[in-house]
């Protein structure tokens, strides 16, 4: 299930809008390729970016995959609890956010219809 | 998946949901539920792993003996029938060919296991430097190989049911003996760290072989197990990976494995490459700041780059971040390092090998 409320990219990060700011994560089908994720490195607060930026690193047993926002804008708040138990990640990707941003979204997204089509493919 | 090599399991793999990847061209699951709960199983309770991409050699003749103690850095002249023995192949560098097993049924009749990704190199190897009343049979299309590792291992093979002996000691083997009904070989060997089994049965059998370890392994807890796991085991105990801890251009005595080289022995291929003391040794380090190292990231003491990794695993079993290398012979006693991941150096400690050894 794709949720409906929020934008997707082609790098199977997801945007959510919310009072005014933007979470960002990564969905349920990019943990699902990564496997078992072990180690989550997350911006600081206050940092800047620009639209196609990466912004974090998700590591697996296997690999580390770059994650990239497309928001134009800076960090305002992190979700520490990865830290810790990065396999929240794997466990609820889609209620577990990496950064939260305050800015513009100015790159590619997509709605959950067509991230679903992707995925499908 | 079309273009690569599959093994007898290839259709188990799928039914049991496997994520196939393209392994050195042979179609393998990386994992099959989590490469975290297939690691822990082993260690805990047992699993069972496809390792029939390896490659089995069978050399016969007068002169087998005299051949292979030629092309092995190991002596092979203890061996009695029913022993395995772990040795290298070097080249006249002293760089390594390829780790393998030999297995020994008679001094007329051996069996060499060799890695998968080298099964043709070694052949070549093996042919080029063949001598005497020798007979060589590249017999790996006709061998599938199961490796049942864990502490519970006997009881799923009691479970399962067998005739024969299973082999008592580490590094033994019975060459004929049956498994669920099943002919195989069955050696006390592995490469997980864990005590445990590796079967070798007809390639057709392969499949009916599985199932019944399965059936008999679930309800005991064992999972099948996979690439993922089985690299991470192996990590774990700090056990080398060819292409990695070993290489053609890295001797057994940098990668510290020198139990397998005899230099007594009056000659084998890469003798004299090996008489030079090692300019570089393999050590084992752990992170201090936090990351995750990984293979191939260079290796800093004291400011200056004196190596690199040659494997890191992140292993939730081990706290920390864990990485091998393989560095200048200078630092090899150093306590503090820093690696390069990412671009940026993070502090890392030496900590000695093996990072696990079971009890």
């Amino acid at each position: 299930m794709i949720p409906n409320d929020r934008k997707y990219t082609n790098n199977d990060e997801w945007l959510l809008e919310e009072n005014g700011q933007i979470k960002i994560g990564i969905t349920d089908y990019a943990q699902h390729e990564l496997g078992d994720i072990v180690f989550v490195d997350l911006p600081g607060i206050g940092d800047s970016f620009n639209a196609g930026d990466d912004f974090a690193v998700v590591e697996s047993v296997k690999a580390a995959a770059e994650i990239y926002t497309q928001v134009t804008g800076k960090v305002v708040a992190v979700n520490e609890a990865l830290n810790d138990q990065p396999d929240l990640l794997n466990q609820d990707a889609f209620n577990n956010y990496l950064a939260i941003f305050e800015g513009t979204i100015d790159g590619e997204v997509m709605d959950a219809d067509a991230y679903a089509a992707k995925i499908a493919k | 998946m079309d273009d690569l090599k599959k093994t007898p399991l290839f259709q188990t793999h799928l039914d049991l949901g496997g994520k196939m990847v393209d392994f050195g061209g042979w179609a393998l699951p990386v994992q099959y539920s989590s490469i975290i709960e297939e690691h822990k199983a082993v260690r805990e309770r047992c699993g069972l792993f496809d390792v029939s991409h390896m490659g089995e050699l069978d050399v016969r003749g007068k002169d087998a003996f005299a051949y292979l103690q030629k092309l092995c850095t190991n002596d092979l002249t203890t061996m009695t029938p029913g022993r395995c023995r772990y040795s290298m192949l070097c080249n006249e560098r002293g760089g390594v060919v390829d780790d393998v097993l030999v297995y020994k049924h008679n001094d007329e009749h051996y069996l060499v296991v060799v890695n998968a990704g080298n099964a043709d190199k070694d052949y070549a190897w093996f042919k080029e430097h063949l001598f005497g009343d020798v007979r060589l049979e590249n017999q790996s299309p006709q061998w599938a190989q199961l490796a049942l590792q864990g502490p519970l291992f006997m009881q799923v093979l009691e479970a399962a049911g067998f005739e024969g002996e299973i082999p008592a000691k580490n590094y033994t083997f019975t060459p004929s003996m049956k498994v669920a009904g099943i002919e195989c070989l069955v050696s006390r060997t592995g490469y997980t760290g864990e005590d445990g089994v590796e079967l070798y049965c007809a390639a057709a059998d392969a499949p009916a072989l599985h199932k019944a370890l399965m059936a008999a392994g679930t309800p005991l807890g064992m999972l099948p197990c996979a690439l993922g796991a089985r690299d991470s085991l192996r990590f774990e105990a700090s056990m080398p990976l060819y292409g990695h801890e070993m290489t053609d251009e890295i001797t057994p005595m940098e990668t510290n494995i020198g139990f397998a080289v005899k230099m007594q022995k009056e000659d084998f291929i890469g003798k004299a490459a090996l008489e030079a003391p090692a300019k570089r040794r393999r050590i084992g380090l752990k992170l201090v700041d936090r990351g995750i190292v990984r293979e191939h990231y260079d290796v800093y003491c004291n400011g200056k780059l004196v190596g690199f990794t040659t494997s890191g695993v992140p292993v939730p079993t081990l706290e920390g971040s864990h990485a091998m290398a393989l560095v200048d012979v200078a630092c090899a006693e150093a306590q503090d390092f820093e690696i390069e991941v990412r671009g940026k150096k993070l502090k890392a400690i030496q900590v000695p090998l093996p990072f696990y050894k079971r009890a």
